[in-house]
């Protein structure tokens, strides 16, 4: 079964859980021998965006240690072959350009989705 | 062909990339796969006949099944027989019926 | 497709949010009556819905009393959709995701919750006949 995650919105909750819910979960079922891939559409794409910078969360004297790495993690999913997707116009709507993400992306059009879920036994849409 | 179940819970009025969806659902009957796009919760205020039920009735042109769940509807005061074009009013079982036909689906 | 599939649902939204925690378990219900096999995926704030600790309220803006509100509890309604599976020959798996539970602390769950992993998810997507995510916003 090969499957398509796609992410379509971006930064909810990823401060409390210091990831990104489906980024992180893809994480794991990857790591458990699943075989998936990923989509980014809409503000997701932002995701992919080098410099993104949480650091510095505190409530009082409690200090967030781990701030999420939205970008990193994306990254290590395209090292372990996971193929993330991004929508080419969700990027060009937002003004961003190749060279302020990271590497090894694959951009689709946004028509060009339909063909791309064609591939896949199962789409989840999260 | 493959067969997709796509379905809308948001609003076009609250959510600006239902225009997407829908546009994927189009894409999909385009290529000639078998496409119902089923409206539920706030995806439903649409087929109250306004501004953006054109939308609705030029997906159901493009071959895709436009159906609203009646629970909704009647949630929100939508008469079943008075929808915008290309709207069929169908009971939350058709999500079910989909799922257990194998169709690729889809929740947005 | 066999007579009575096996579907698995994965569910983000806690209860009491917004609709899609009804829509959800409406659904789930629907494949109950079936008797189909259903496989709940309970992720983030989903956990939630089988709290065991939830409990019933009155409501003084409309004069009711707590058994007169019979305000719904939706870990009742879990309950229900897995007592309607094994009528129906079916049988509801409820797996709610550790982590999820450990961060909320809602560690108390009805009867016929199971703990489990992101590992657990794609064992019963890839053994199921079909999935549904649905997501919060």
């Amino acid at each position: 079964m090969k499957a398509l995650n796609i992410i379509g919105t971006a930064y909810r909750a990823t401060l409390e859980e210091q990831d990104d819910p489906v980024v992180w979960i893809t994480h794991a079922m990857a790591g458990a021998g699943a075989n998936l891939d990923v989509l980014l559409r809409g503000n997701a794409v932002n995701y992919a965006v080098l410099g993104q910078d949480a650091s510095g969360l505190a409530f009082g004297e409690r200090r967030q240690k781990h701030a999420p790495r939205l970008a990193d993690d994306l990254a290590g999913l395209i090292d372990k072959g996971v193929a993330v997707y991004v929508v080419e116009d969700d990027l060009d709507e937002r003004g961003l350009e190749e060279n302020t993400l990271i590497k090894g992306l694959r951009p689709v059009p946004r028509d060009g989705i339909a063909r791309l879920i064609d591939g896949y036994d199962q789409v989840w849409h999260w | 062909m493959a067969k997709y179940l796509l379905i809308e819970s948001r609003d076009p009025f609250d959510a600006n990339d239902v225009a997407h969806f829908y546009d994927l659902a189009e894409g999909l009957a385009r290529k000639g796969n078998a496409v119902t796009l089923f409206l539920v919760q706030n995806g439903v205020l649409p087929a109250r006949p306004g501004t953006r039920s054109a939308a609705l009735g030029e997906l159901a042109a493009a071959g895709v099944e436009v159906l609203a769940d009646d629970f909704s509807l009647r949630e929100r005061g939508i008469a079943a027989d008075g929808l915008a074009h290309g709207v069929t009013a169908a009971p939350l079982d058709v999500v079910i019926d989909g799922l257990a036909e194998g169709r690729k689906t889809l929740w947005h | 497709m066999s007579d009575k599939p096996t579907l698995t649902f994965a569910l983000m939204d806690p209860p009491y949010e917004n609709a899609r925690s009804t829509t959800a378990l409406l659904l789930i219900d629907i494949a109950a009556r079936r008797g189909y096999d259903v496989k709940v995926f309970a992720y983030e704030g989903a956990v939630c819905l089988p709290f065991a600790r939830q409990a019933a309220h009155p409501n003084a803006v409309h004069g009711r009393d707590v058994e007169e509100e019979d305000h719904p509890l939706p870990r009742e309604w879990v309950a229900a959709v897995m007592a309607a599976s094994e009528r129906n020959g079916g049988h509801v798996d409820w797996v709610n995701c550790g982590l999820c539970v450990d961060e909320r602390g809602v560690d108390e769950a009805i009867a016929g919750v199971r703990r489990g992993t992101p590992g657990d998810f794609w064992k019963m997507a890839s053994e199921s006949d079909n999935t549904l995510v649905i997501p919060t916003r």
